[in-house]
């Protein structure tokens, strides 16, 4: 009996493009589903992981839920890869860590142009922010990292594809992009 | 008779008052830099360039070339170390490619996509840093400094002038603009200077000239910076 591999997706504080762009890997997402199914992930609507052999993180760590989720993860990922600018060095969200916390929200929620009803949103459903916002690689430990904003849909391939056919992941000069 | 050293079992010809880096670069043997350019006095503190130089490490930029040295510069160890310093130079800065104007063209970046280095390793210090937007024409984004000083060194060796200098120790150093304001609208830098120009980063930069290049098209997007530090230096060369 084969059974395929699993692969686990999430977005923390990302914006969702790098989910994008591996979806721009096109028609050879079937290719794909012929070796990998999917656990947690936007694409399935799951929950919660289950023990996944890939596990793909877009976005850095931003409040308490992304910590547990990324935790979750790890958990039960043998392999965990920070998918991103975001993951890997914080990227746009981790512009305001040179503002205090305290003048985000003051800004966003009560004091900036056309805000209506001040006030900080304080459900306890909704998680709490971090003071800063963190790489992956602060929180847990990451097997590899997939550099771009976003890692295009070759990058995606190229990588998934070395992993599926037990080569050691590696990603020739074109396809390391920063920007 | 021409005196030789060896780089990577390769011999190598120089002629006396040349660096390591001088005679490897005439030879198209690329050593990794950032602070060093061909056209100004070296100031060896990026260490990227580092070579083991008969077992010793050395900046190849300041080291003299002498007869019969065994020069080891492409290994995997060396690179490693190179790859190392490069992600501290990342963290330390608040370096965002994504929004960056200078990305494509950035010898930061450049460096690091040929050191095939794919994260930061170390914990990110988001530095509280400053910019400077007051010049007309020109305009400073401490986040992206690295304190190579090539800005201080074309300013006073080729620009006449003695705009930029630094300032502070250690984590505090920093980049200053020699004014009474410490603004750069203050100074006699154009944007004309070579001082202007020189940043390999995007700490200085041009105003209104950021996209005209597409990204996707610029220098480091399709070229290794091995080459294109070769190609540069032998065109400088032959002019």
């Amino acid at each position: 009996m084969t059974t395929k591999i699993r692969i686990a997706t999430t977005s923390l504080a990302g914006c969702f493009g790098c989910h994008m762009s591996f979806l721009d890997i096109d028609e050879r997402m079937l290719r794909l589903a012929e070796l990998v199914e999917f656990d947690r992930s936007p694409l399935t609507d799951i929950e919660h992981c289950g023990s996944c052999d890939i596990g793909l993180i877009e976005g850095g760590v931003c409040n308490s839920e992304n910590v547990h989720v990324l935790r979750e993860f790890r958990k039960n990922c043998k392999v965990l890869v920070a998918v991103g600018a975001c993951a890997i060095n914080g990227g746009l969200p981790a512009m305001r860590n040179f503002i205090p916390l305290e003048e985000c929200l003051a800004e966003s929620y009560l004091t900036g142009i056309g805000v209506e009803n001040p006030q900080i949103p304080n459900d306890i459903e909704l998680p709490l922010l971090l003071n800063k916002v963190h790489p992956l690689h602060e929180v847990v430990k990451i097997d590899y990292f997939l550099p771009g904003c976003p890692p295009s849909a070759d990058v995606f391939w190229k990588f998934l594809t070395d992993l599926l056919e037990g080569r050691e992941p590696s990603l020739p000069y074109e396809l390391i992009h920063y920007d | 008779m021409n005196k030789t050293l060896s780089i990577d079992g390769q011999e190598i010809p120089f002629e006396d008052g040349q660096t390591i880096m001088q005679a490897a670069t005439a030879a198209k043997v690329y050593i990794p830099h950032l602070c060093h350019h061909p056209e100004f006095t070296p100031h060896g503190s990026c260490k990227l360039c580092t070579v083991k130089v008969n077992g010793r490490n050395c900046s190849a930029c300041t080291f003299p070339a002498a007869e019969g040295q065994e020069v080891l510069n492409n290994t995997t160890d060396i690179n490693e170390d190179r790859k190392k310093i490069t992600q501290m130079l990342f963290v330390e800065g608040n370096h965002f490619c994504p929004s960056c104007e200078k990305t494509g063209n950035c010898q930061l970046q450049a460096v690091a996509y040929h050191l095939n280095m794919l994260d930061n390793h170390f914990p990110l210090f988001y530095p509280q840093r400053a910019m400077d937007a007051s010049h007309p024409e020109v305009l400073i984004d401490h986040n992206r400094c690295i304190f190579c000083t090539l800005c201080v060194r074309a300013s006073q060796e080729q620009d006449g002038k003695n705009v930029f200098a630094l300032s502070g120790r250690g984590i505090n150093k920093h980049l200053i603009v020699n004014t009474p304001s410490g603004k750069l609208k203050d100074s006699a830098l154009v944007a004309d200077d070579r001082a202007a120009h020189i940043c390999p980063t995007g700490a200085i930069l041009i105003k209104r000239t950021g996209y005209t290049i597409p990204i996707g098209q610029r220098i480091y997007d399709h070229h290794d910076i091995s080459d294109v530090s070769l190609t540069t230096a032998e065109a400088q060369h032959d002019h």
